[in-house]
């Protein structure tokens, strides 16, 4: 009886060490919007994370987009086997794919890693390093200064997932007519039949509240961490995979409210 | 001039400041000493606002702290230079960024005023030609002298230093207390410095509170420290043979 006891507080405080995570979190984003800092000084940290963060990942991004399309027009190409079933539908799906999941959700996941990761380790160094603490001293809102340029900067990640969408849909035509599974009236017929552009609003809608979670939850792991060198690599991976987590509950929640 | 009243801070269990009570006077060098674990870096933070006390009060010219506005703490921290152990520039400015950083942040002055300043200052620090060098690219003493030279841009009342003198030659350690010492006086700054370094006791102690377990041990002056009888602050001071034999050679000449 006494064991269980012991048991049952030591999960009580293992929940307890989330919930208090997660109110911390809401109370960062609070501090983020809060005592803004000069515009002329806000201005270039803006356009440098634009920059680092949005413009430096489009090589990854186009990358990856590429390839992906490519695979989903071979995988539906090659479930395709009934006769009956015509051919532009292989355009039709590779579309679909691409703009409601591969483009928003599995670049995001991506983003997690790359930018995430880059996110933790750059806030988290300038913690260790005592940066953020001569921020404060100053009377910097480190918060603000760090945080939100990296929000105000990823808003331009939609942008990024439509290059995505294109890229992807044009390497499923690659594929698709390179490689002998369709021609390409029958792909570009497929990508125009019964296109619904509220799918497109879905995908942006989606970006931009990934961009949100790749900007902020990074941005957590990396300004609350403790330690030393070995704790901010840590923090990014801890960073990543919670990040994940979150697009992954996020997209659940959205396709249910927005396509649902 | 800043009074500090029966100070405590606790971190869970752990209670690290005991009452501390002491006060720093204006145009004088402040030394903090004291073993590592004593709470002296504790105590600064809580000195620079970074840390709130759980009892106790810091009065800075006779207002105190934790009764001023937000608006008030912040004016306040503006008139405070903070000079950290490990000297916390920004690695992504340059050396001239770095020192500029306060100016562009809180003042309204032009391109060519801010330039100015900040030449002034650098030249000041004895750094002219590492303008466009960014903090990797600069030697420790050097990043000491960026950090000292942001620290007094904005022509602070306070200067706070965290070990200014570690990882640094000796040579380069004499100059940094110098330059300190010269600045606190040229400035007519209150400062408090955080070491471990005896030399710098020796140097420009013009006051030093010896801190124990979170308490205050002992306080007094550079001469008046090696003639204390106070076995702890002794321990301290003669950890190093070189001390001990000043204290001998002290001990033989007063014979």
């Amino acid at each position: 009886m006494k064991v269980n006891i012991i048991i049952f507080t030591d999960r009580s405080l293992f929940y307890m060490n989330y919930i208090a995570s997660i109110g911390s979190y809401f109370i960062m984003i609070k501090e983020v919007f809060r005592k803004p800092t000069k515009w002329s000084i806000m201005k270039t940290l803006i356009l440098k994370e634009i920059d680092e963060l949005v413009f430096g990942s489009l090589g990854i991004i186009i990358f990856i987009s590429f390839f992906i399309g490519g695979v989903v027009t071979i995988q539906t190409a090659l479930n395709l086997t009934n006769p009956l079933i015509p051919e532009s539908l292989i355009g039709f799906a590779a579309r679909q794919s691409v703009i409601l999941e591969f483009a928003p959700t599995f670049t995001s996941i991506i983003m997690a890693g790359k930018v995430g990761s880059y996110i933790t380790s750059s806030i988290g160094t300038m913690r260790v390093t005592e940066q953020i603490d001569a921020l404060e001293v100053m009377g910097v809102n480190s918060l603000n200064y760090l945080v939100f340029p990296k929000i105000i900067a990823l808003l331009l990640y939609p942008f990024a997932i439509a290059i995505a969408m294109y890229v992807g849909i044009f390497g499923g035509w690659i594929a698709g007519v390179f490689g002998g599974f369709t021609t390409s009236a029958s792909f570009i017929e497929g990508i125009q039949l019964d296109f619904i552009p509220y799918h497109v609003a879905y995908a942006f809608i989606k970006s931009i509240i990934f961009a949100f979670v790749i900007a902020t939850i990074p941005s957590f792991h990396g300004y609350y961490m403790k330690g030393g060198a070995l704790e901010v690599g840590k923090a990014s991976t801890t960073a990543f995979v919670w990040t994940s987590v979150a697009i992954i509950i996020l997209n659940y929640i959205l396709t249910q409210l927005l396509l649902g | 001039m800043i009074e500090v009243d029966n100070l405590h801070k606790s971190f869970g269990e752990s209670h690290i400041l005991k009452g501390v009570t002491t006060s720093f006077e204006k145009g004088k060098t402040n030394l903090i000493i004291g073993q590592s674990g004593s709470g002296k870096t504790v105590f600064l933070k809580c000195l620079l606002g970074l840390f709130t006390p759980d009892e106790g009060y810091i009065c800075y010219n006779g207002n105190i702290y934790n009764d001023l506005s937000p608006d008030q703490k912040r004016n306040l921290r503006q008139e405070m230079g903070m000079v950290f152990q490990g000297s916390a520039l920004f690695d992504s400015l340059t050396v001239e960024g770095n020192v500029m950083f306060p100016l562009e942040m809180f003042t309204k002055q032009s391109k060519s005023e801010m330039q100015d300043r900040v030449n002034a200052v650098l030249k000041r620090v004895n750094l002219i030609d590492a303008h466009h060098k960014y903090p990797s690219e600069i030697s420790g003493g050097m990043q000491k002298r960026v950090a000292i030279a942001r620290a007094i841009v904005m022509n602070p009342k306070y200067l706070f230093c965290d070990e200014p003198n570690s990882g640094l030659d000796p040579k380069t350690a004499i100059l940094i207390d110098n330059l300190i010492q010269e600045i606190t006086q040229e400035y007519d700054i209150t400062t408090v410095i955080n070491t471990h370094d005896m030399n710098s006791v020796m140097e420009i102690g013009q006051k030093i509170l010896f801190l124990k377990n979170g308490h205050k041990e002992w306080e007094g002056t550079n001469k008046e420290i090696f003639k204390t009888d106070n076995e702890a602050v002794t321990d301290f001071v003669y950890s190093s043979e070189l001390f001990k034999k000043v204290r001998q050679m002290y001990i033989e000449e007063r014979n």
